[in-house]
Formats: C-alpha cells, structure tokens, sequence
C-alpha cells in the first residue's frame, strides 16, 4: 500500500499558506535586497585576495573617496566583497575607483555597475512584465492543451515557488539583481514542465477510470502521482546535480543565479508533487458533488 | 540477432564521434563571447536635445556614426553599438582595452573649430556635417578630405571673406590643420587637400566626425567586468557543466543502464550541436546563456527519463523488450511534448519582455530545448530502437526491467540460470 498523498492535502495546504505568510511576513518587513539593476547606484565588485571586514573596507573607501557614501559593504565568497553606492558614479568617479582598486588590490578583477533610476525602474517593470506574460502564456497553452483547471491548479503552486525563493533571499539578503529574474524565469518554466508531467498521467488515467466520488478521484489521482513519481524524483535529481554544480563550481557572478535555481527546484518539485494536483482534485471535486446536491 | 542493426547503431556513434571529435575546438574558438565572460563595458547613454535642435532619427544614427568612428579610430575591434527606444545608444565593448580611455573618448564632445588668423572662430563642429571622408584626387591622386557644411550660406560667407587666406581647424585647443582657402564655395561642399597620406586623411576625417558629434550623451547605466573575472567565470562554469555531466552520467548509467548510455551518448550530441548553433549562427554567449545551457544538461536528460519510465512501466505490464519499448516511447511523447512546449512558450515571452541578460538566457534555453527535441527525442529513440532490434543484449534487466521479470525471460528462453 502505497501512501496516500491526496487524502492528506489538507495538510499540504495548511503548510503551504503558513509559507505563504511566512514569506509575506519576511518581505513586508526586511525588504528586498535589491541590486542596482532595479534600485538606481552604484556596485563594485572586487576580490580583495586576503581575509578582511566589511568595516575596514568602508572606512577605507569613505576616506579614499569623499565625493560619495559607502551605503553597504557585503563580503561574498573567496575573499570578494561588494561594495553599495546609493548614487550612480560619474564616469569620473567610476574611473577613480578602479584606478584606486587596481593601486590598492593587485588582483582585484573588479566589476563594477552603476545604473540611473530612470533605467532601473525601467528593468524592473519589464522584469515584473516577463514573468506575469510567462505566466499568462502558460495558462492559456495548458488551458488549450488540458483544461483551465489543471492550468490554473499548475501556475498557482508555480508562484509559490516564486514565493518561497523570493522570500528566502529576503530573508538571507541576498542580492535580486537581473540574473535573479532569469532564475525566476526559468523555475517557473521548469516547475511547470514538471507539473505537466504528472498531470499528463492524470489526464490519461482519466480516459481509462470510471470517476463517480471524490473518493475515486483521490484514488486515481494518487495513483497517478505514484506512477510518475520515479521520473520525478529522478529528473529533479539531474536538474539538481546541474544547478548544484553551477553553485558548487560555477564562478562568483552566478552564484546566486544557481543558488536560486537550486531552491526553485528543490520546491518545485514539492510542489509539483504535493500541491500542483491537489489543487486540481479539491476542484474537480466540487463538480462531482454539484449534481448530487441539485438531483 | 540482426548485425546489421548494431552495425547501424554504432555507425551513428562513430560518425558523431568522427564528426565532433576533431572539430569541437575550432568550433568552440569561433563562439563569440559576450563580455561577461570575456571582460569589457556596456553602457547606456541617453541621446539629448540641445537648445537649438531636438533629437531625430537622423540625428541618432549619426551619433551612432560617430562613435563608431570614435571607437574604431581608437583601434578597438567589433564594438556592438545600438540604437534602442527613446533616444538611447548602448555601446558593447569586449576584451582586452584601457576602459577607462575608451569611455572617455565615447563621451567627450569633441570642441572642433574652425578659426579666422586671427583667431576668432568661424564655425563649430556643429556647423559641419558628421560625414566627412577621405577622397582621393582625380589629378594629383593626392589624399584628400571631404566635408559638408550644414549651413551652405554660411560657408560661402566664410569663404568670400578669407579667401586666399588660412583658416584653421582646431580639435579640443589643438591644430589639426591650417588649409588655405582656394575660392569661394557656394554649395558647402569643400575638401581639404595637403593630407600626408590616406591614413591620415582618414584619420583627419574621424576627428571632424567626432568633432560633428550633434548632441551631448548622457550616461545612463555602465556595467564593467575586468577581463580576468570574466576568464575566470567561463572556465568555472564550463568546469561545472562538465562535472555535471559526468555525475549525471554515473546516476543515469547505473539506475537505467542501456536507455541510460545512450541517453548520455544523445546528450553529448546535445552539447555539440548547441556550440554549433551558436558558433554558426553567430549567436552571442554570455554567462546567463552558459547557464541555461548546463540546466539545459539537466532538463535533456529529462526526456530519456521520461521515456525510460514509460518503458518500465510497459515492462511491469508484462509486455515484451521491443513491444515495451515501442509503446513505452509512443506514450512518452505527449508528455514531452506538452511540457516542452510550455517550455519555449516561457523562453518566447522571455525573450520578448526581457532585455539583456534575460534575452540572452532566453535564447540559449529556446535553442536548447530545440535541441533536445533533435537529439534526446529523435536521434535517442532511433539509437534505442536500433539497440532493441538488433537483438544482442535480450536480457530486458539491461533495459531497465526489474531483475524478477528479467530472470523470467532467460528461464523461459535457456533454462540455464537457477
């Protein structure tokens, strides 16, 4: 006897929407660490090539450098730090400071951005725009190809996904630069690629099965689930070691591309399994009771 | 067992080998990098009006002429510079150059003069169109400059008063040339002779270019990556892929066994034909592209499994290898289909709403999905079903089948085995 993983949705749910909150909770109150792709100023990025502290590095930049303010200083991995400016560098003062960075730090490899609100309102609203029209077209795509129920079912556990690795970057800090949407993006594709996946077998076994209670509906749901569950567990495990080894080896500009790939993932995959069909199921059921109240 | 079939199989093995082994450096050498992989700066500028004249399309390309000329009169090669919505101009350059140099010269408004002996100034860079080129001489075969003033009147005022004359032309304080006035022109169309040699009449012809630039840029955003940190991110993520591949060739062998190989074998042909791809459709890579294309790794396996899965399942069915196999990849496809679909359509929307990075991720994961509908759907199966018919390993337990069915089958066909 297999577990029953429909029975229990209710649990699922539960579990989910104090995620949900947990998340809302977190971001309403911590913010986003936004990069200056979407919050307008400056970022220098630099290895500094021996230990040191955040402190150590401001102070000595705001003495070097009077015309502007150190607004944060973060370490990130082997030995590298970046450094926030609130305002957009003249191209004067860019040059200053990597004039400075290449005195100071002889291996430094710095990148440094820096962009005018204008802009990165800009980035940010067509950010927003990509994801919600990816959403949109694979709403309409399953709705065509499914029914609107599995669609709407499958984009709803989609964002909470999006709403879990969102919330955990909140929570950690980690910067949401332009790389992040990418990630997003492609959570949201894959997610549901996965989710596609198990509801295929649920559109096929309902070819096959007489559904006449909720009852059989759960039964045959879960079988479903059952059946695909190999693949995925086995799929997720590829995308894994794939987006594991782009954080383990993959270079510091994307490490937090990868790291987000990789929680997307690890939830979409719960999701995918716990959440997308159970959805499907507590609907689809209300259409089975609806004749019996009205005969 | 049929030869003829495993002969087919391992013929398609080897021809990719034959094909790919010698070639995948050249074509991995001519991928043009983008310059977060290779170092170098992008910016923005804003194009603005000047008091006098508002900014037209006219206007932008011949800014985008003149920093042209700007960047390649500086020795810098395959600059990208594009004119994007409202007035902007993004400017991409990779490798190895002064950055800072180059920025400078991008922006500076050149202050390009033309004065009387004695030295009042006659007309400005503005006066001048930005299409100044080198001509040669029909006679003397002597290198010569052409220009065009915007205002004909004008020059034919200057003309009339100096003629016989010198007048000057000064770049930023400095005396690029002190040509004499030969007659008076009417049409504002002149050249300026007395050029020591063609490259310096081209050269002569940048800076008045330059010096013609219309309206004054405004820096909007600037992204910089030394050339090392770039170095260093390619080579780190490519080590990734290939770790990747080689712990997902490990699991797939091991857990699905035959189906698993030649998966493998389908996703080095994946890899391939993605460089391919990019190295002949001169599609640019950058690390976000790097990126889709190693989780693309991940999601061609995909495929297989979800093939392999059906297989299995045809198997505990109790049909047999070549039927299991036939039907199990039948039933396989709607599902790849649909969830690839869904796929590109995100890739598609990505790429329509997105801008840089997100575009250029957007492209290589449409491409890469492409691709794995060539190889891990059409050239996988054929390899599986060659295996399959070729009948030489007939113990279902190589293809995936639990060892009790598998032992089944070899009582039934030997009675050899306990």
């Amino acid at each position: 006897m297999k577990f029953e993983i429909v029975k229990n949705r209710k649990w699922y749910f539960i579990i989910s929407v104090l995620i949900a909150i947990a998340g809302i909770v977190i971001m309403s109150t911590m913010g986003l660490n936004l990069g200056t792709d979407f919050e307008a100023g400056s970022r220098v990025q630099f290895t500094v090539g021996h230990t040191f502290t955040p402190e150590d590095i401001e102070s000595e930049f705001n003495k070097q450098f009077t015309e502007f303010k150190v607004a944060q200083v973060q370490g990130i991995a082997n030995n590298g730090v970046v450094v926030r400016i609130d305002k957009k560098f003249t191209p004067d003062q860019e040059a200053a400071v990597k004039s400075y960075l290449d005195k100071q730090y002889p291996n430094s490899a710095p990148q440094i951005s820096s962009v005018d609100p204008v802009v990165a309102r800009e980035l940010a609203q067509k950010a927003i725009y990509a994801i919600l029209y990816a959403s949109v077209g694979i709403i309409l795509y399953m709705a065509i190809r499914f029914e609107y129920r599995f669609a709407i079912s499958g984009v709803i556990s989609v964002l909470q996904v999006v709403l879990v690795v969102v919330s955990l970057f909140a929570l950690f800090r980690l910067e949401i630069d332009i790389n992040f949407i990418a990630a997003i993006l492609t959570i949201v594709g894959y997610s549901i690629h996965d989710t596609i996946v198990i509801f295929d077998r649920i559109r096929d076994n309902l070819k096959h099965t007489k559904i006449k209670t909720t009852a059989d509906l759960e039964a045959m749901v879960n079988e479903s689930i059952w059946a695909t569950m190999a693949r995925s567990l086995n799929t997720v495990l590829t995308v894994v070691i794939s987006a594991g080894c782009l954080y383990l080896l993959g270079g510091t500009p994307i490490k937090h591309f990868a790291l987000a790939l990789l929680l997307g993932l690890v939830t979409g995959a719960y999701s995918s399994i716990f959440i997308a069909s159970q959805i499907w199921v507590s609907w689809k059921s209300r259409e089975l009771k609806k004749p019996k109240a009205t005969a | 067992m049929k030869v003829s079939r495993f002969l087919a199989f391992l013929m398609i093995v080897a021809l990719f080998f034959a094909l790919a082994i010698p070639t995948y450096t050249k074509i991995w050498n001519g991928i043009t990098l983008g310059l977060d992989l290779k170092g170098g700066f992008d910016v923005l500028y804003q194009v603005k009006d000047t008091p006098e004249e508002k900014v037209t399309s006219e206007g932008m390309i011949a800014v985008k002429n003149a920093i042209e000329k700007r960047v390649d009169s500086a020795g810098i090669t395959e600059p990208v510079i594009q004119i994007e919505e409202g007035n902007r101009i993004r400017v991409q350059i990779a490798g190895l150059f002064s950055q800072e140099e180059a920025k400078k010269l991008l922006v500076q408004s050149a202050k390009l003069e033309f004065k009387a002996p004695d030295g009042t100034v006659l007309a400005t860079g503005k006066d001048i169109k930005s299409n100044a080129k080198y001509v040669l001489d029909q006679q003397t075969n002597a290198a010569e400059v052409s220009i065009e003033f915007k205002d004909a009147k004008l020059f034919q005022s200057i003309t009339e008063k100096y003629v016989g004359q010198n007048v000057s032309i000064w770049l930023d304080e400095q005396q690029l040339q002190n040509p004499r006035i030969q007659t008076v022109i009417y049409d504002g169309k002149a050249v300026i002779n007395g050029q020591e040699s063609a490259e310096a009449a081209t050269n002569m012809a940048n800076y008045l270019n330059a010096g013609a630039l219309p309206y004054p840029l405004d820096e909007l955003s600037s992204f910089s990556v030394s050339p090392t940190l770039g170095d260093e991110a390619l080579h780190d993520t490519l080590y990734a892929g290939v770790v990747a591949f080689g712990l997902i060739f490990v699991f797939m062998v091991v857990y699905y066994r035959l189906p698993g190989l030649v998966a493998m074998i389908a996703l080095l042909m994946y890899a391939y034909l993605l460089f391919a791809v990019f190295r002949y459709m001169h599609i640019t890579l950058t690390l976000p592209g790097l990126a889709a294309l190693v989780l693309g790794i991940g999601m061609a396996v995909d495929v297989n499994i979800i093939a392999a899965e059906r297989i299995k399942d045809e198997f505990r069915h109790g049909k047999s290898l070549l039927s299991a196999m036939i039907m199990g990849q039948k039933r396989s496809m709607p599902t790849i289909i649909d969830a690839n679909i869904t796929s590109i359509i995100a890739g598609f929307l990505m790429y329509w709403f997105g801008t840089g990075a997100i575009k250029s991720f957007a492209v290589a994961h449409i491409i890469s999905v492409l691709a794995t509908f060539l190889t891990a759907v059409l050239i996988s199966r054929l390899m599986l079903q060659l295996l399959v018919r070729s009948n030489i390993v007939r113990n279902t337990w190589w293809y995936g089948a639990p060892r009790a069915i598998a032992t089944k089958g070899v009582v039934r066909k030997g009675g050899a085995k306990k």
